[in-house]
């Protein structure tokens, strides 16, 4: 659409302008949405121009390598071996060895069982000797997604180290051809505190993020398209692939409690995620503009009234406050003997007051955090800006949303999105709030029961630790929540206008 | 203008600042009451000595450290042993997770190499998904090497730090800040770049280590969620939040033990908030910092 200057859009009547306003927004909202698709498609493109161009330089390789290269097709570290990087080229084969020795032996029978997860079930056996049946295991169905997951992994890991041992190869050719020095073990252990001393680093975290946390996530994804729960434990009873089902399954609205308990718990996730975040950040930056406030004596001790609170573990004052305003808690008792109360009231049976009393008591526990975030912030802000907003006649109120807000907006901005991704996962707050609350019959699923303030967090817990175990409905509730979340901060990310090219810091 | 009324005006608007400042301060007191009271009655009720129940006043009638006592001699609820998994957790946690996110942090902010921008891309996709998610393989895994239940101690260690380092941020922000020029110096030189972080850089980094430090320290005491997954209902492996609201978690347990757990809250509350006010300094300066890195 076209723009306007600010001249022509001041000539616009007042209908008019809003009706300018309102296209500017949809166009940019449109924007949003063509970016998200650029960024996928930008990923889309390195991963498969990645292969293409790998594939066309393994080949090159090959073409043009020496034999010492094209040797080490086949032997791995071959090529280094006869350079003399004695170490590397040993590792390498040592890695060729166990790699096939693993997968001749082992790895073939587990990867062999992936394509159905186990065809022989246990049984029960006749014992003539002890005169009982007994139960005899065949395939574990678990442990053949397990193993054979890994196999798979294994295969991935040994074909990059595969290319690796190539291209160091066909870097030997080049060195060679040119006279230069080959690098021996001396020069590598020196390159690992130097210039590659960033593989030296991160070698141990790595490896624990990828053990623990990208492999388990895999494992869990593919849980998501199998039967496995309780009651199909993969051990006495075999699990299988049931491709899109679970997912149909939490999308079906007709004969299954499954989808209305998903639409409503993720409907309350967003509204809590929002609320939860929006009145801590405004009302922390209000506390904090209070406390720095001119003239105000003992800024010291307030602020570190606020900062005790932060330093008392969570969990104690999140439960002890749920208690207090538990049936025969202390808010209760109070609120009847002032004469307000007649019978005790239930806050945390009742949904309303249950979701309120959440967002209430969350205020309470976040607005410390922000008091102290903001305060730094807020003495960074020019104090000229505001002397000329006084000059100009602004009042206290036109100052906070013409210079203290937008400028929080601004530098906040990314501390803004992460903490609404935390609330969505807060835990904490409403587990440990929430404890008392009645479940919601029309809530209850295959999966467990579940109140009306739990969030898809909290639902995934209860789903896992659940009498039915229902581990592949919370293989699906988990992904989901991956796509809220991830979604979301696509949308956000390109909204921030603090969005900015992060060597600008440096 | 004459100069009486001039005065007269000034005079106004220091009394309207007076009367802000007033408001001001009702607010302020208001609200340090509200934050601080559930404390202070955490703290009374610890030491109530006529009933465990919940009742409806404030001051005990018969005060004592009969909850306390309660505490390490009952046989049925191991409060010392919850105490020791938690404090022994905490501290490797916070040696094991320091020593994580500063590799991380610092190769990140420091290091320009191939993929780095991938890496960063992929951890940041990554945290999307609920790490709960990944708990239901972990703990097979983890039972199968005895890391649960009675076990759970090394379990939980493996567990909160192995991938600790995707934590980074607050720490990438910090290092961001140091001038890269002291490094270039010192390379040109001839410094390794191991030689440049063991030598120049570790010395500055203080602030972020204690904060790392402090903040992983404390993340232990007060996580439920995977505590109460690996411990799996067996008392001894519980830490302290699992264990104290596995004290009130039904009603009949709740009238039984309320005063009790007030007492654990308090017991557990003290070392954390001494060594937290001691170090706030640091605390403070890493959650300013973070916020506007983001």
């Amino acid at each position: 659409m076209k723009e306007l200057s600010y001249l022509e859009y001041q000539g616009l009547s007042n209908g008019q302008k809003f009706i300018y306003k309102l296209k500017k927004f949809f166009c940019a909202f449109g924007g949003f949405f063509a970016r998200i698709g650029s960024a996928i498609a930008s990923i889309v493109k390195t991963i498969v121009f990645g292969t293409i161009n790998g594939t066309k330089n393994l080949f090159a390789d090959l073409i043009k390598g020496s034999w010492r290269t094209k040797l080490s097709f086949i032997i791995m570290g071959f090529g280094s071996l006869s350079c003399g990087q004695i170490a590397r080229g040993l590792l390498y084969l040592a890695f060729e060895v166990i790699f096939f020795g693993y997968t001749a032996t082992t790895g073939i029978t587990w990867l062999s069982k992936l394509d159905n997860l186990g065809d022989a079930a246990a049984v029960e056996v006749y014992d003539a000797v002890l005169d009982t049946y007994k139960t005899v295991h065949y395939d574990d169905s678990f442990k053949i997604l397990l193993y054979g997951g890994l196999s798979l992994f294994f295969i991935l890991v040994f074909l990059a180290v595969w290319r690796m041992n190539i291209k160091n190869s066909r870097e030997n050719d080049i060195l060679k051809a040119e006279g230069k020095h080959i690098p021996k073990l001396k020069d590598d252990i020196h390159e690992l505190v130097d210039g590659k001393f960033y593989k030296t680093l991160l070698a141990v975290p790595l490896t624990g993020i990828i053990c623990f946390t990208v492999l388990p996530m895999i494992f869990m994804i593919a849980v998501a398209f199998t039967s496995y729960d309780g009651a199909h434990d993969g051990y006495s009873n075999l699990f299988t692939w049931v491709g899109w089902q679970n997912f149909a399954e939490l999308f079906n609205t007709t004969d299954s409690n499954l989808g209305y308990a998903f639409k409503n718990i993720l409907g309350w996730t967003l509204v809590w995620a929002f609320f939860a975040t929006f009145s801590n950040y405004f009302l922390g930056i209000i506390v904090a503009l209070l406390i720095n406030k001119k003239g105000i004596k003992f800024k010291k001790m307030w602020r570190g009234i606020f900062v005790l609170t932060i330093a008392i573990p969570q969990f104690i004052s999140l439960l002890y406050v749920s208690k207090l305003f538990s049936k025969s808690g202390l808010v209760n008792s109070l609120l009847m003997n002032i004469g307000l109360l007649s019978a005790p009231y239930d806050f945390w049976g009742n949904t309303m007051s249950a979701r309120i009393l959440v967002i209430l008591i969350n205020i309470w526990i976040g607005i410390p955090y922000l008091m102290l975030m903001c305060t730094g912030i807020l003495m960074n802000i020019p104090e000229d800006l505001y002397e000329s907003a006084r000059i100009d006649g602004a009042n206290a109120v036109q100052q906070f949303f013409k210079i203290t807000l937008p400028y929080m907006l601004f530098v906040t901005g990314p501390y803004l999105l992460t903490s609404f991704i935390g609330n969505i996962n807060n835990f904490n707050v409403i587990f440990l709030l929430t404890g008392g609350a009645k479940a919601n019959p029309l809530l209850t699923t295959s999966g467990g029961s579940a109140t009306d303030v739990d969030l898809l967090i909290t639902w995934l817990y209860k789903i896992t630790t659940g009498t039915e175990s229902n581990y592949k409905l919370a293989s699906v509730v988990g992904i989901l929540i991956f796509i809220v979340v991830a979604t979301l901060s696509v949308i956000v990310y390109n909204i921030l206008p603090s969005n900015k090219n992060e060597e600008d810091f440096q | 203008m004459s100069k009486k009324t001039s005065e007269k005006k000034y005079a106004s608007l220091k009394a309207k600042q007076t009367a802000g400042n007033i408001i001001v301060y009702i607010i302020l007191t208001l609200m340090a009451i509200i934050w601080l009271a559930p404390f202070v009655l955490i703290v009374l009720e610890s030491f109530r000595c006529e009933t465990t129940m919940q009742v409806g006043y404030v001051l005990p009638k018969q005060w004592g450290l009969d909850n306390y006592k309660w505490l390490f001699e009952n046989g049925q609820y191991n409060f010392p042993r919850w105490y020791m998994n938690t404090f022994i957790i905490a501290l490797f946690v916070a040696v094991i997770q320091t020593f994580m996110v500063l590799c991380m942090s610092y190769t990140l902010s420091r290091m320009r190499f191939k993929g780095r921008k991938f890496l960063m891309n992929f951890m940041l996709v990554l945290g999307m998904f609920p790490g709960f998610l990944g708990m239901i393989i972990m703990y097979k895994v983890l039972s199968g090497w005895g890391m649960t239940g009675v076990g759970s101690v090394p379990g939980l260690i493996l567990v909160y730090t192995a991938s600790s380092a995707m934590g980074y941020y607050v720490s990438k922000g910090f290092f961001d800040t140091i001038p890269k020029s002291l490094d270039e110096a010192a390379r040109v030189d001839g410094a390794t770049r191991a030689q440049v972080l063991f030598h120049i850089t570790i010395h500055m980094a203080k602030p972020i280590i204690i904060y790392t430090v402090l903040t992983a320290f404390m993340a232990p005491w007060g996580d439920f969620m995977f505590a109460s997954y690996i411990a799996h209902n067996t008392g001894d492996g519980m830490n302290v939040a699992v264990g104290l609201q596995n004290l009130i978690g039904t009603n009949a347990s709740l009238a039984a033990n309320y005063t009790h757990f007030c007492a654990g809250g308090v017991l557990v509350a003290i070392p954390v908030t001494v060594l937290f006010m001691c170090l706030q300094k640091y605390y403070v300066e890493g959650v300013t910092g973070g916020a506007v890195k983001g």
